[in-house]
């Protein structure tokens, strides 16, 4: 039996999803902008999918931009911005430990003239408000910050942020991605002005994300040749994705609190045990203030982040070293790296996340096969901690 | 299930059979392909054993085959320990084989330390070559692969017994017509990849601007000179030159002329005619011994001085341990330093090592080697 620890890269599609999905891949295959009862019908589905989000994320409709998924909105939410607003100033702020979709991004914006200042972060991966109030200025456009890193898990203080960019007139935008179904989404309390969902990290399909977008907010478009989602994004809706969309999220938010409580528990055994058992392992990000579901380490000793990965797989064990754009590469972590990690253990990064089918069972077999591939890995190195 | 083995794709049909009949022995078989070029490199999509399409065509044969299948970064270290290494030896005057060098110190190095770490006692590869036990000297033994038009023990003579204990050649017993038959009974893609002579990492065989983009402005020009120093024009950069290359000197002679050495300190290309390209020995160094542990007194064997060249009787006089002197029983065109030179005794890749230089014909009075050895 395989063991899937690695929800943060992608849950499976629940079948309540598939359920509510599977009309709009057969019978209901209308092209959403067609004047046709077809077109109406498939309009119909994608009308309520809006607000049901809406009503999820504490919105309006129309402030919901949907998009073929996390990156797609994160991109959007940045270069949208960037180019809406360019009269205005230039300054763009991102933390070092976002997505790549966000950081890359915002690096390719400051190839095109933006400025960007990337913000540190403590070595639990948090930003402290204190240095983005210091970077802020009148030429700021938008400050980027993620609600919960993906590799370590760190919980930003999002709300702080926000408070503090408004302030210096700047718009916030918030990578959601990893949060959504294990904490509170509410746009209204967190004060952003954009946040990015992506459906398949909460039982939803891949190919679906949601960039919420506050009235009022101009943006300019990436992709260019329609109408569609009012005209902000072209190209013919995926109705079955965001059908399937609404329906995980509604899932998502219904089960949250019992759901997080249940992962906290496992989460927590789960650290415990590898601290316990494995010599040299150490929590990356921070010790409380990270998503209920996801546990990561690095392990002293010149463990090879890639090779360990390999062995877990080939134990059953599905696992990940962070993000899964990056794994499958020996490079040292960026996100371990920014936290102030050495290259040696920034390279020995392991990430083990949750989801509501982990069971118990699960956790404990981890708990067996972890240490001893740790061990078996550090006697080929002839390199034994006492 | 049977030990475990690292069989290295590139999914082209060679590889592929290979591991094919690793998983048919009862071997537990493992598939990676090996990451190499660095971001900076341009990507060509097709050819090389580690071009960008070898990890899709790969990654589908190990799911025709059924087995686990991972794609290892090795970028840093290919830098490191072959691109970097082929520049300096540009830089050098000198023509090197980045080839034998991937198989050392990554397919067979690297490659080898990733298969420890998950217990598989064995790197696989489709090379074409075998290896066998020699009970008597307690040595492993290279042989030559049994299709001696794809033999490739001459990229492979740098193996140390160590390497040789862990690796796994399926296809040495075979021709390549026998490896293309058992690809399509398998329903394998038959069509060939990599170990072309091409260098993989220059994909647009454009060597002039490689040396330019990784060591700027090291090609200046200069005198092109005969033996005699006699001065007969000027070259656009010594380095871009090869021993026994005619074409591109742009002189005018009345015979032709070639390349007959690479004065990179000096910034000089020595020509002269094909005559002259002639060598009757050279000095050898960074010797690896295979069927042997070394040398106690001249030997003869069979020597290749390139990846193609037939092979020739040679005498090898050892000087110290890890370098020797070959003499020639027939004169050779364009012994060029930094190319492998490979000893055979019948089927065996007794060693080799790499050309330091030519020496004169005289072999009274060999020049002391520039530097001291014990």
């Amino acid at each position: 039996m395989r063991i899937y620890m690695d929800h943060a890269a992608t849950t499976p599609l629940r079948h309540e999803v598939l359920e509510a999905m599977l009309p709009y891949l057969t019978q209901v295959y209308g092209n959403a902008s067609s004047f046709h009862a077809e077109g109406q019908a498939a309009r119909h589905a994608l009308d309520g999918a809006r607000a049901t989000v809406a009503g999820l994320l504490g919105c309006k409709p129309g402030e919901i931009l949907f998009t073929s998924g996390g990156s797609e909105a994160n991109t959007t939410a940045l270069v949208g911005i960037a180019w809406a607003y360019r009269h205005r100033g230039r300054h763009l702020v991102v933390s070092r430990v976002e997505h790549p979709s966000v950081l890359e991004t915002a690096r390719f914006l400051a190839q095109q003239g933006f400025r960007v200042t990337e913000l540190p972060v403590d070595e639990t991966g948090r930003v402290a408000p204190e240095a983005l109030a210091q970077v802020l200025d009148d030429e700021t456009l938008l400050v980027s910050i993620q609600m919960a890193n993906n590799e370590v898990g760190t919980l930003q203080p999002v709300a702080e942020l926000a408070r503090l960019a408004h302030a210096a007139g700047a718009f916030f935008h918030t990578d959601a991605v990893q949060a959504a179904g294990q904490l509170p989404v509410d746009v209204r309390a967190l004060g952003c002005d954009l946040l990015t969902l992506s459906a398949h990290k909460f039982g939803g399909p891949k190919g679906a994300g949601v960039l919420y977008v506050r009235q009022g907010v101009e943006l300019a478009r990436l992709i260019h040749g329609g109408g569609q989602e009012r005209s902000r994004r072209a190209g013919t809706e995926n109705v079955a994705g965001v059908v399937g969309l609404a329906r995980a999220l509604e899932l998502a938010v219904q089960e949250r609190a019992q759901v997080a409580s249940r992962l906290e528990v496992l989460r927590d055994r789960l650290i415990a045990g590898v601290l316990e058992a494995v010599p040299g392992a150490r929590l990356t990000g921070h010790p409380s203030q990270r998503l209920p579901g996801l546990a990561s380490f690095v392990f002293e000793g010149g463990i090879d982040g890639e090779s360990l990965l390999m062995r877990l797989d080939l134990e059953g064990v599905a696992a990940s070293s962070g993000s899964a754009c990056t794994s499958g590469s020996l490079e040292p972590s960026p996100v371990l790296l920014a936290c102030g990690l050495p290259v040696e253990l920034a390279r020995s990064g392991l990430r083990l996340s949750l989801g509501t089918a982990t069971t118990e069972a699960e956790v404990a077999r981890v708990l067996e096969i972890l240490p001893r591939t740790v061990a078996q890995l550090r006697k080929v190195h002839g390199a034994s901690l006492a | 299930m049977g030990a475990r083995v690292l069989a290295a794709m590139s999914g082209g049909v060679d590889s592929s059979v290979a591991a094919a009949l690793l998983l048919e022995q009862g071997y537990e078989v493992i598939g990676v392909t090996m990451q190499l070029w660095p971001k900076d490199l341009p990507i060509h999509h097709d050819g090389g054993c580690c071009s960008l399409s070898a990890v899709e065509d790969a990654r589908r044969v190990a799911r025709i085959l059924g087995i686990p299948y991972y794609v290892l970064n090795f970028q840093d270290l290919f830098t490191r320990e072959v691109i970097d290494p082929f520049t300096r030896e540009y830089l050098r005057g000198r023509t090197p084989n980045p080839c034998i060098w991937c198989n050392d110190r990554v397919k067979f190095g690297a490659l080898l330390e990733k298969a420890r770490e998950l217990d598989a006692q064995y790197v696989a590869t489709g090379h074409y070559a075998q290896v066998a036990y020699d009970p008597q000297r307690g040595r492993y033994l290279l042989k030559k692969a049994v299709d001696g038009a794809k033999d490739q023990t001459y990229a492979l003579y740098g193996l140390t017994q160590v390497q040789l204990a862990h690796v796994l050649f399926p296809l040495g017993g075979y021709t390549k017509e026998e490896v293309r038959a058992m690809a399509r009974e398998r329903g394998l893609p038959v069509a060939s990849k990599g170990e072309s002579q091409d260098i993989c990492f220059i994909p647009d065989r454009d060597l002039k601007g490689f040396l330019e983009r990784r060591a700027p402005g090291a090609a200046r020009p200069g005198p092109i000179v005969n033996r005699k120093g006699e001065r007969l024009g000027t070259h656009q950069g010594a380095i871009r030159y090869t021993v026994g290359q005619r074409k591109g000197l742009g002189i005018a002679a009345g015979e032709p002329l070639y390349v007959l050495e690479v004065d990179a300190a000096r910034n000089r290309l020595v020509v002269g005619t094909r005559e002259e390209l002639y060598g009757h020995a050279l000095e050898v160094e960074a010797l690896n011994w295979v069927a042997v542990p070394g040398l106690e007194g001249p030997v003869e064997a069979q020597a290749k001085i390139r990846y193609r060249a037939p092979e020739a009787p040679v005498l090898i006089e050892p000087l110290t341990a890890d370098r020797a002197r070959v003499r020639f029983r027939e004169p050779q065109r364009a012994i060029t330093p930094g190319q492998a030179i490979v000893f055979y005794q019948e089927d065996r890749v007794l060693g080799g090592g790499v050309i330091a230089r030519p020496l004169p014909a005289s072999h009274e009075t060999p020049p002391v080697p520039a530097t001291s050895e014990v």
